[in-house]
């Protein structure tokens, strides 16, 4: 098999957590599907890593998840305080950013 | 020697600027102080003068630098004088003249409660033509040009309460503008062909320049001297001048102001030589102002306005001249000089006039006057003399040679020009004649005005008549002592360069014909007005005669072509304005009004919007990326 | 899942590995996005992410498979549940787009975001394959702490100070400073006489209640339910399920009952009767 799979398949879980960000109005659910993309990044970093031959990918991906935890954190403690603010999640409801 | 050349400007300008910011506690002395300013002003002039001579012909221009006005690279603008036998003949002329016009004002303006401003202006105006005549490059001069402008303005509308002086004021102005125009355009043409506008090196220039610019910039140089020297077609304001004092109607016509066409013109000599075109419309227009200038001093019953119309015509001359190139710019000069005497003398003789008729300017009600103002009379009349060309006097000697110089231009245009200057001296001959009989001559016509006073004509104060005595030994005498010999010919000659000119009939025919046509001129005048009594309401007259009272419709054609055209301009640019230019403007700002309702709609504030929108500007992005990669 | 697999090639098991897992990932992908409950989503993205753990180690990077599963799956979706919990669990969204256009917007965008880059890596000249055999020869934890603390280790500093600005972040955002003293009980039972509001204590849960979940209300006396018994809590999320409509009815039923066992017997207790007919109804 030629490991440039890995890399569609990448694409592919990248594409569908966009999409799903697009289309899904739950704040939780659209930063899961955020998390779906940078997951989606990280599997084709490490393959690059492994075709090039060298660790520096699979550092970038270890970042990418050491930032990911930081986001996670900030962006679930907005959506906290957002949701008794408002008492929703839907991030229709936030709709002020319009004159 | 060269540092007294900018006292010859900084004396009058002192003046200026003590009189004009002393306030009332001058009053007492302002006169006095503006007198002495431009008579010290004469003093350094003779000085200079005197140094002059001393020197080889050849070697007799002074430069002196003053500073660096504008030092920009590319763009030199100095302050800096020249001072040469042209500039020298202008600033005697200036300053000699200008000071007697002051000595005069003493008396004239001296029941006028603003005299120290009127003298503070007459100084201003001393100053900014000595600065005109003594730069030595063309943007100074046309510092000194504007300063000319504005103090004729200030002077013309001297008695502003008068709404007439006012409008005069103005329109002379503007007028003016329209030559100061043509007179930038053709410093920007020199700038842009010449990369300097300073008179040495554009003059010498010119030998390696195309003459369609050359053309041009001369062209634009007579539009200057048109607007400034009241030429056709910009000779309306002159006679609306006559508004003014009237010494500011000598000095304008005789020292300062209309002879800075004729000067400008004369300096710009190299540039006009290079174009003969330009050359033939300077000569074209000297004849048409000639004619006109005469034909409108013919119809005047006012006194100012019939001198006007001389001076006009006189200029007229000396534009003539001085399209003729070598052979006619030194007559030109020369004409000028011998007419600042006698026209400032005929000014301030009817100044005296005036001035003992009750400021009564309408010549009907003159009449017989030489017994109760002798002096003035006989000042008068020697100017009078002297500007028809009466042989031996002062006139005779330059017009003559003006005329001979027309006709030895050669061919059919020299013939028709000539012919307009020889007609020219046949009319002017008449009108002179005309005032001088109406003034002097036959029964007293004066009648008690609308308060019951009646004018009790008197001589002037002597401090009148002293100037209007030196001006006509000026007259009468200035004539013989550069014509004889041709002694003014060969002063000017390292400057202007001379030909000598070859007219097709000698030049003993073309004096006896002068003479013949001044004695015709006169003749008529006196059969007209000598031997009949002059009514005291001008008769209707021909149509010409109206045309010519009205300055030959000047005004009309003014006012048709020029405001009502500009009227009917505005108006279809109004109409374009707002249909085009608002229809394009308000259409654009309705489009993008339309555009941005529509636009507004995509920022609907969910954020999932604004991702979709991030999302396909990615997919565009790696589109482009694949598309160039592909390329 | 050798070191030599991960070194050179791919071997049948791993391609293998690959299309199974693969689909899986993808499915569990899809389900994220489609499922209707946030918590569905959840475990769908903890699976797809087990899975890609799978990938990475499969890919020689041990320590990032160990990594995914223990701070990905352990911690960073467990804080996912933690907030859904917190949201709850119950509000489930409705699939139904309110913003005209917008789903075929995304689909379209998605489609073709997803064709270009598949296209590109398709496009892309992908034949160098060098393997991670002599890159992970002195082991892949040892290789990594070298580059991180070495090549890296400015960036990684960054990233602390990045993670403690996050966690600080998160306590400001979440954290509520109390502004005033919490009030005893006493001064409480001083206000509620002071406005006259509840003067005894509030009816406790059970109360003429016809079901014993936390979520319903109790019955008053007569027989609309009172709010004040459910907890504060479900009162804020409105999650208090009203059966008082059903209450009503199994009361006007029992009430029928009895006064059908009056007349039979002229004996029996209406109270214990009541309890027994309403699990009965339920």
């Amino acid at each position: 098999m030629n490991p440039v799979n890995y890399l569609y398949l990448a694409a592919l879980l990248f594409t569908i957590g966009a999409t799903g960000v697009l289309i899904r109005r739950n704040a939780i659910v659209v930063f899961m599907c955020v998390e779906l993309m940078l997951n989606a990044c990280n599997l084709a970093f490490v393959a690059f890593s492994r075709m090039h031959g060298n660790l520096d990918g699979q550092i970038i991906a270890f970042f990418t998840m050491v930032v990911a935890a930081a986001e996670v954190v900030v962006g679930l403690a907005i959506i906290v305080s957002v949701f008794r603010a408002r008492h929703s999640a839907s991030v229709d409801d936030a709709s002020l950013m319009k004159l | 020697m060269e540092n007294l050349i900018a006292l010859l400007v900084a004396a009058p300008l002192l003046g200026a600027a003590v009189l004009l910011c002393g306030g009332r506690r001058l009053d007492a002395v302002g006169h006095w102080i503006g007198t002495a300013l431009a008579a010290l002003s004469f003093v350094f002039g003779v000085i200079l003068f005197a140094d002059m001579l001393g020197k080889d012909p050849e070697h007799r221009t002074l430069m002196q630098h003053l500073f660096s006005w504008i030092p920009v690279e590319g763009f030199q603008a100095d302050v800096a004088f020249q001072l040469d036998q042209l500039s020298m003949t202008f600033v005697l002329l200036i300053t000699g003249v200008g000071s007697l016009i002051h000595v005069y004002s003493i008396g004239y303006m001296e029941h006028d409660e603003r005299r120290r401003r009127f003298f503070g202006y007459l100084n201003l105006f001393l100053a900014a033509m000595l600065l005109l005549v003594l730069a030595d490059n063309y943007l100074l001069l046309y510092v000194g040009w504007e300063g000319v402008g504005l103090a004729s303005y200030l002077l013309i509308g001297f008695w502003q309460h008068k709404p007439s002086a006012a409008t005069a004021a103005k329109k002379a102005f503007l007028v003016n503008r329209v030559g100061d125009m043509g007179l930038s355009i053709a410093i920007m043409l020199m700038f842009t062909t010449f990369g300097t506008f300073a008179f040495g090196p554009v003059l010498e220039a010119t030998g390696d320049t195309s003459e369609g610019k050359l053309t041009a910039i001369g062209l634009m140089l007579l539009l200057a001297a048109c607007g400034k020297s009241a030429q056709v077609p910009l000779q309306s304001w002159l006679g609306d001048a006559m508004e003014g004092p009237t010494p500011v109607s000598a000095l304008i016509h005789a020292a300062t102001m209309v002879t800075a066409g004729v000067y400008l013109i004369v300096r710009s000599a190299d540039i006009f030589n290079a174009a003969p075109d330009a050359q033939l419309v300077v000569t074209v227009v000297g004849a048409v102002t000639l004619l006109f200038g005469a034909i409108v001093g013919c119809a005047k019953d006012d006194i100012k306005k019939a001198l006007a119309g001389s001076t006009m015509s006189q200029i007229g001359y000396m534009v003539l001249a001085a399209g003729l190139g070598p052979i006619g710019y030194a007559f030109a000069i020369m004409h000028l000089v011998t007419h600042g005497f006698f026209k400032a003398g005929l000014f301030l003789g009817a100044g005296s006039v005036m001035h003992g008729m009750n400021d009564e300017v309408d010549m009907r009600k003159y009449g017989g006057l030489r017994k109760y103002m002798p002096v003035t009379f006989v000042t008068f009349g020697l100017g009078y003399l002297a500007i028809i060309g009466f042989p031996g006097l002062s006139g005779f000697f330059s017009k003559d040679k003006i005329i001979e110089a027309a006709f030895a231009k050669g061919g059919t245009e020299g013939w028709i020009l000539g012919g307009c200057a020889l007609l020219g001296a046949a009319i002017t001959a008449f009108y002179m004649t005309r005032v001088m009989l109406m003034t002097f001559f036959g029964e007293k016509r004066w009648q008690p005005d609308e308060h019951g006073h009646e004018p009790h004509p008197h001589e002037s104060p002597k401090v009148m008549t002293i100037p209007m005595i030196v001006l006509a030994f000026g007259s009468v005498f200035a004539g013989a002592f550069f014509g004889i010999g041709e002694r003014f010919v060969k002063w000017l000659e390292p400057v202007t360069g001379f030909e000598h000119g070859h007219p097709p009939i000698s030049a003993l025919t073309v004096t006896l014909s002068t003479v013949a046509v001044m004695v015709l001129g006169v003749g008529l005048a006196y059969v007209q007005y000598g031997r009949r009594p002059v009514p005291v309401v001008a008769p209707r007259g021909s149509l010409l005669t109206r045309a010519a009272r009205r300055d030959l419709l000047q005004d009309d054609f003014n006012h048709v072509v020029l405001v009502r055209g500009g009227e009917h301009l505005t108006r279809s640019l109004v109409y374009v304005d707002h249909t085009l230019v608002d229809g394009v403007v308000n259409g654009t700002a309705a489009t993008m009004g339309g555009l941005s309702g529509r636009l507004r709609r995509l920022q609907n504030g969910f954020a999932r919007s604004y991702a979709v929108s991030m999302f396909g500007g990615a997919a565009v992005l790696i589109a482009a990326t694949l598309l160039m990669r592909a390329v | 899942m050798t070191a030599q697999l991960a070194a050179y090639s791919t071997s049948t098991g791993e391609a293998f590995q690959f299309w199974v897992l693969g689909t899986v990932a993808v499915i569990g992908a899809l389900c994220t996005v489609f499922m209707k409950k946030a918590v569905h989503s959840a475990l769908c993205l903890a699976g797809t992410m087990i899975i890609l753990a799978v990938f990475y180690l499969a890919n020689g990077a041990y320590f990032l498979g160990i990594v995914q599963i223990v701070v990905y799956t352990g911690a960073i979706m467990m804080l996912f549940l933690f907030v859904v919990m917190l949201v709850g669990v119950t509000a489930a969204d409705s699939l139904k787009e309110t913003i005209k256009g917008q789903r075929w917007l995304a689909l379209l965008c998605g489609l073709g975001f997803g064709i270009l880059l598949i296209a590109g890596i398709g496009n892309a000249s992908l034949t160098e394959f060098n393997g991670l055999g002599q890159a992970n020869a002195n082991g892949n934890v040892e290789g990594l702490a070298a580059l991180i603390f070495t090549k890296y280790v400015f960036a990684f500093e960054l990233t602390g100070a990045l993670l403690i600005t996050a966690a600080v972040g998160a306590m400001v955002l979440t954290h509520r400073e109390r502004t005033e003293r919490a009030k005893t009980q006493r001064e409480l039972a001083e206000q509620r006489v002071r406005e006259g509001k509840h003067v005894p204590p509030l009816p406790a849960p059970g109360v003429y209640a016809r079901h014993n979940a936390v979520d319903i209300a109790g019955l008053l006396p007569d027989g609309t339910p009172s709010d004040l018994t459910v907890s504060k809590t479900l009162r804020d999320r409105g999650q208090i399920r009203d059966v008082s409509t059903e209450a009503l009815q199994d009361l006007k039923a029992l009430e029928q009952r009895a006064e059908d066992r009056l007349e039979r017997s002229n004996s029996g207790g209406a109270n214990s009767g009541g309890s027994n007919s309403g699990k009965g109804s339920k």
